[in-house]
This record gives C-alpha cells, structure tokens and sequence, in this order.
C-alpha cells in the first residue's frame, strides 16, 4: 500500500505496528502449521505398519 | 478506503495514517525523510543575547507555571549551570569560555524540538508527537511514567514530575503548539529584547543562519547547531565559540534516533520467524535420535531374550541328555550290582 | 494435619521469619509512602537521572536471573537433555516468580502503574523497544503460568486439564525460547537509544547480543546456584532421582555454562574492536571495565571448567554464585554506573535508602512465596500419582 511519511519516526511506527501484527499472526500460524507437518506422523519406527 | 480499513491501520500506530489519503503519488518518498516541509524553527543566535531571562519569564506566564523560588529579574541564578525542570520549561545560563574572556555568553536552553525526535521514539505509548507545525508534542492522558524518554534524549530535557503521587506528568516546552497553531509567536521569541530569538519556516530559518555565517564570518564560527545533530532539530544554533565550550555535546552524532535502535526492532520479526524453525528442527533431531536409540535398545533386548532363550535351550538339553546318561549308568550300575549279587549267591549256594 | 500446623507455629518463631516479618513492615510503610508522596519521597530519582535501582537492579537483574526458566526449559524439552529432567520445575517456577517480581517491582517505579497495560489497548508505540520488551514479558509469564500450572494441578488432583498441559509443553517451551531471546536481549537495546549518555566501553550495537548471551549464563548459573540452595533447605523436600541427579545436572550446566561464557568474552573483545575502544581501556572505567571482564567474565569460565574437568562440585556451585555476580555488575554497570557518565558527579545517582529497602522488599517477598509453594507442591520431586513422560 502506497503511503507517505515525512518522519522516519511514523514511517518505522507505521512499519513495526504491521509487523507486530504479522508475528502475532505467524506464532499462531506456525503451531498451526507444525500441527499440520506432523499429523501424519507415526510414533512407531515402522511407518508402514498401519 | 473502507472504515474497517482505517481503523485497522489506527490500531497499528500509523501515525501517518491520517497523512495517507490522497499522498499515493509521492510513494517512493519513503526512502529518505526530510521532515514536514513547512514546519517552523527558531534560531538562538547566542551572540545576541544578554541573559536578561526575559524569554524565561515569558515562558513561564504563558505556561502557567508555578512562580520561580527566585525572581526572574534576579540575575545571579545564570552563575549556576541550570537545566530545564519541571517547572521551568527554558533557562539561560551563562558561559565564560577562555577565549573570550572577560566577555559571558549567554545561551538559552530548551527543548530542541527534533524532526526526529528521541523522546518520540522510546515512547512505548507515542505520547510523543513530532506534528507539521515543527513542535514535539506530549499527551499526558497517556503517559504511564517509564521515563524512558528522559533516558533517551539526548540534550537532557524532559523533567518529571517526581513529588506528585497520582497524576505525575513530563514537563518540557511545547514550543507553544497552541500559540503558534493560532498564528501566535512562541512566548520566549515573542518577549526576546534583542532579537536573539527569530521565528519562522525552518527553510528559512536555515538561510537566516548562513547568510549572517556568511556576512560576518568572523563573529561567527561556521557551524549551525541543530541543522544535522540528531537528525536535525527545530531549534537552531549560532555561535562566536565552539559548541562544546557552552555546554552544548557536539558529540552526538548526525544518527536520527530512531534509526539507532532500528537494526535491533529489525531483528525482532527474524527471531519469530526462524527461531521456532530451529528450535523445533532441533527438537525433531533429537526426538529422531531418540527413536534410533530407542529402536536400538529395542534390537539389544529382543537379541538378548533370544540368546537367553536359545542358552537356555541349550543347557535344557545338555541337562537331558546327562540326565540320560545318569539313568543309564544307574541302570547299568543297578543291573551289575544285580548281576554280582546273583553270581555272588549262586557261590553261596555251591558252597 | 494438625501436626503440620502446630510445625508451622513453631517454624514462626524462626530468626529468618522474624527478619522477614520486618522487611515486610518496613516495605509496607515504604508502599505507603510511595503511593501517598510520590517518586520524590522515597527515591533519589532525578530529572537527570530517570532510572534508578528499581530498573537497574529490580528490571534488568530480575529478567536477568530468571532466566533459568527458559535455558532449562529448552535444555529438557527441545535438546532432549531429559537427564537433567528434574530441574525443570524448580527453574520454572523460580523463573515465573521471578518475572512476576518484575512486573509488581515497575509499580513503584513506573509514575501512573494502573496505566501499565496502556500500551497494549490505548496506543502503541511499536519503534519504542519498551514496548518490546513490556509485549514480550507479559506474554512470557502467560507462557511460564501454563508452563507451570501441572504442578499447581498435581496438587489439586486436577488429572485431566494436566494432560492437555503436558501436550502442549514442546510448543510452550518454543514460545518460551522466543520470547525470552527477544526481550532479554531488548533489554539491553533499551540503551541503544542513548550513545551519548552511555560509556562507550559498554555502549555497543551488540548490546542486544550481549544482553542475551549473558541472559543464557546468568540462567544456568541461577539454576546451579539455587539447586545449591534448595539442597540445603529442601533437601528433605526432595525425591530420590531429584538428589540422583542433582550432581549430573550440576556438571552439565557447569560445562554449558563455562562454554557460553568463553562465547560472551569473545564477542565482548570484538565489541571493543568494533567500536575502535581500546583507548578507554586505560582510563578509569577502563580498569572497572576489565575488572568486569576478566574477574566476571574470564574467571568465572575457568573456574567453570577447572570444576568440571576435576568434577568438583563445590567448586562449581562456588563459580555460580561468582557468575551471578558478575551478571548483576554488569547490568548495574550499565544501567546506573556506566550511564551518564559524562555528568559532574554532583549529578549522578546514588540510590536512596528506601529505593534500596524496597528492592529488598520485594526479593523477600519472593523467597517467602517460592518457600510456600515449595513446601506444598510437587516441585522437589515427582508427585506419586504421575510420572515424567
Ligand atoms: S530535545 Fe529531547 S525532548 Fe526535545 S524533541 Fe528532542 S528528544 Fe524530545
Ligand atoms: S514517561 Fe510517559 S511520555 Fe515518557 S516514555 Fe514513558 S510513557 Fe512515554
Ligand atoms: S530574552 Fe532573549 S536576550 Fe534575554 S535571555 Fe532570553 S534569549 Fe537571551
């Protein structure tokens, strides 16, 4: 989004508070996606043995 | 833009949210930052002023600050090097820098109004603001009291209320946003009898410097305070001696503050997004090592089982088989006692 | 039951309780006094210097030393040291009484603390790394609550909210790691906003690394140093594999942390090179520097080292208490002796009595808390009912 700042002050606080933002959403999504990853995952060393 | 938009923007602290309509134009500006483009300044051509502190006295009536312990027509308090408190937004002191002696230089001391402002920075609730008109502005309604912007400023400005219990605030010169917003003169540059204090658009403010630097090179030595330290700053500078011989650090550096601290918010994101990478990489290699060695111990038992039970195998038969042998030699032994026994009676019997 | 509370009655009597009870007091009237005169009254906190020992020693040490939470945590559950298994929960437990210390520790400091949460709900100032660090610890000690509440269970028969607790320990610890990386070391870049007030032999942009690394030995040393004490105090508190285990766990650390600290001496050296200091090394806050380097730093890793290649364990838990010292040194140095270096000594801080009362205040408060939940929750030792999975 294209936006102007005159202050490297709002631009980094405009910046940040996207990130913030974006870790929030990447800490939830990351459990979601290491969930995901390994749902599969069997405890047994024989993987085929279902 | 939708509402929803902007309110979403607002949360996130876009200070420049409101600046954004209608500005998609100038996009690429966000690479370099200049500052608002008409903001005001005022220069403090130090060797103008006389130390009347008639500038202090205007500050504080405009200000509605308590009265001082000391008149301001007392000019004994100058021979003290005074910084700014939180009843007293600006104070003149006076210097006596070898060079010039026996002559004072008086220079005046406040807030310097960065165009990007430490203060502004460290704030972790933006109760600071640098705005269009030039001022830093300080919004006690939300101030939680940290104190992180005293810490941060590097001219050593905002004072705080340390004696109140309930409402303590941080007090520094507002450059009169209000007065200046109502096309007033700041308080200070307003009552200043020798115009030491100009007011006006920094742009030209800036010219004023250079041009007198220029006129009259040998009243001034040829640096304006304020253009670049720190990223520049709304109040600027002129002077007859060094910088650093009036009490003013010429140590600071030309490094905008926010910039200081940006590689380290910078980091912040890459730890959240690669650190649970490693971590739980790691995590999976040691679980999978686990497992091997889980599945090892597994094979070691299961192979220990197995020789036990074929050892045990083993001396089952060895035992069978010497118990065979046993019986056998108890029925041969028998068979011969018997045997013996027979010859030995038959012998009776002949005899 | 009655026998524990006639116990209790007779423990009362102690000479550390009636202590305790006296700090208490005097804490109290000191509370009083703060919430009623302001900053002013209790405190030698001026316009020139803002920060005193309630963020030098209470903020920067209290993270500091509670470290131990997240550097066991992570030694457990993510590098699979589960040999080390029983130190898990005493170092969380410490590590969230220590974090929550910290959180009640800034009402004092802080002019208007109902405003604490302000920066999360009114507005946020995400360029400030207070902010930072203030999103960070308080989701942290959400994290060490959860990280900690089976034990809580555990002594409330609750079996069923236990397990889903546990299931949950891997991510807790990772969050816990991620957390506690990003605002030990923002910590430190707190004084990356102020060159010019700092001493530039501890002024450095690796000040955020710094803060961390030593986030990591000031861990260890703390979980080393408490075992110690605990052994002394609770060891009647303490199960079988707890006592088995405690001088394995005391090895391992006392390795780790030998190795963390040569890291932390090395980057220390580059960050004088970096920076081109080697002048200031001759000054006097040059010897305080190197005093702090080599007699804090060095040392310590020897001694970690000599300890652990003769398993001397005395040794080792004497090296701990050193280390920590030295990491309270160093965050002091920075936050008040190193800071404002440059002013008149007229104008530098020294800490006002009840600031310091206050201080102690609050370690007493913490030690009477972690001894009752010692003393009653399955910390020690295994609870009966469950075992470690
Ligand atoms: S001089 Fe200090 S208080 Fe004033 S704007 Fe700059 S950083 Fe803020
Ligand atoms: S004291 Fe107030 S204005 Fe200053 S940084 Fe803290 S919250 Fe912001
Ligand atoms: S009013 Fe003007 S001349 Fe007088 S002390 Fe202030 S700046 Fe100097």
């Amino acid at each position: 989004m294209p936006c102007e700042f005159f202050t490297l002050q709002d631009f980094m606080t405009y910046t940040k508070g996207i990130t913030y933002i974006l870790m929030l959403v990447s800490l939830c999504a990351i459990t979601g996606f290491w969930l995901f990853l390994t749902e599969r995952d069997t405890d047994e060393p024989h993987h085929h043995s279902k | 833009m939708s509402l929803t938009r902007r309110r979403f923007l607002g949360w996130m602290g876009a200070a420049g949210a409101g600046t954004l309509v209608g500005r998609q134009a100038e996009a690429a500006a966000n690479v370099h930052f200049t500052g608002y483009p008409d903001s005001f300044a005022v220069l403090h051509d130090i060797t103008l002023c006389v130390g009347c502190r008639s500038c202090e006295a205007a500050c504080n009536t405009v200000n509605e600050l308590p009265p001082p312990n000391r008149p301001f027509k007392d000019l004994t308090v100058l021979d003290q090097h005074r910084r700014t408190t939180s009843k007293t937004y600006t104070v003149v002191n006076r210097f006596q820098p070898a060079s010039q002696a026996p002559k004072s230089i008086f220079v005046k001391k406040q807030c310097n109004h960065c165009l990007e402002p430490a203060c502004a920075s460290a704030c972790f609730v933006r109760a600071f603001k640098k705005s269009p008109e030039g001022a830093v502005t300080y919004d006690p309604t939300v101030c939680v009291g940290c104190r992180y912007c005293m810490v941060a400023c590097p001219f050593e400005i905002p004072a705080y209320e340390y004696e109140k219990a309930l409402d303590p605030k941080v007090m520094k010169c507002t450059m009169c946003h209000p007065r200046v917003k109502n096309g007033q003169l700041p308080g200070c540059v307003q009552a200043c009898p020798k115009e030491a204090l100009t007011f006006g658009k920094r742009k030209d403010i800036l010219n004023i410097a250079r041009e007198r630097i220029h006129k009259y090179p040998q009243r001034y030595i040829d640096h304006i305070y304020g253009e670049s330290e720190m990223g520049g700053t709304s109040w600027l500078y002129l002077s007859s001696v060094p910088f650093s011989q009036i009490g003013m650090r010429e140590d600071l550096g030309t490094t905008p503050a926010p910039e200081l601290t940006s590689g380290a918010l910078g980091a912040v994101p890459i730890v959240v997004g690669l650190w649970p990478v490693l971590l739980t990489g790691i995590y999976a290699i040691t679980q999978r090592k686990e497992k091997v060695s889980a599945e090892e111990q597994r094979l070691a038992v299961s192979q220990a089982v197995e020789h036990a039970r074929q050892s045990a195998e083993l001396d089952m038969v060895r035992a069978m088989e010497k118990a065979e042998k046993d019986k056998e030699t108890a029925i041969k032994q028998a068979v011969k006692k018997a045997m013996d026994e027979a010859v030995k009676a038959q012998q009776e019997v002949k005899a | 039951m009655s026998d524990e509370k006639s116990l209790s009655v007779n423990k009362a009597l102690t000479p550390f309780n009636m202590v305790a009870g006296i700090i208490l007091l005097i804490g109290m009237v000191i509370t009083i006094l703060r919430f009623t005169g302001g900053l002013a009254a209790v405190s030698n906190l001026t316009d020139d210097n803002p920060w005193g020992i309630w963020i030098g020693f209470d903020l920067l040490c209290g993270v500091a030393l509670a470290a131990g939470g997240y550097v066991t945590s992570a030694a457990v559950y993510i590098f699979g040291l589960k040999r080390y298994h029983s130190a898990v929960r005493p170092a969380i437990l410490t590590g969230f009484l220590g974090y929550a210390l910290v959180v009640f520790a800034l009402h004092y400091d802080v002019g208007r603390p109902w405003r604490l949460p302000y920066p999360f709900i009114v507005q946020q100032g995400t360029t400030s790394l207070l902010f930072e660090v203030g999103a960070c610890v308080a989701l942290y000690l959400t994290v060490l609550f959860i990280e900690f509440t089976p034990a809580v269970m555990e002594w409330l028969g609750l079996k069923r909210a236990r397990t889903i607790v546990v299931r949950l320990t891997m991510l807790l610890t990772i969050f816990g790691v991620v957390l506690s990386t990003l605002h030990q070391s923002s910590l430190g870049a707190l004084y990356l906003i102020a060159p010019s007030k700092l001493h530039p032999l501890w002024y450095s942009t690796y000040l955020p690394v710094y803060f961390f690394v030593s986030s990591i030995i000031a861990g260890l040393s703390m979980v080393l140093f408490e075992s110690t004490l605990s052994h002394h105090y609770f060891s009647h508190k303490m199960d079988k594999t707890h006592l088995a285990e405690a001088d394995n766990v005391t090895l391992g650390f006392g390795k780790a942390a030998s190795l963390v600290l040569a890291g932390y001496f090395t980057i220390k050296i580059i960050g004088i090179a970096i920076a081109d200091n080697w002048h200031y090394l001759t000054t006097g806050y040059g010897a305080w520097f190197l005093l702090e380097l080599l007699g804090f730093v060095a040392l310590p890793c020897l001694m970690y080292a000599v300890g652990v290649r003769d398993r001397n364990v005395k040794l080792i838990r004497w090296t701990a208490g050193w280390t920590i010292l030295g990491i309270v040194l160093n965050r002091l140095n920075i936050s008040l002796i190193a800071f404002n270096w440059q002013l008149p000594s007229s104008q530098r801080y020294v800490p006002h009595w009840m600031e310091i009362m206050v201080s102690v205040f609050i370690v007493t408060i913490g030690i009477l808390i972690f001894r009752f939940i010692v003393t009653r929750m399955p910390i020690m030792y295994e609870h009966p009912d469950y075992h470690s999975h």
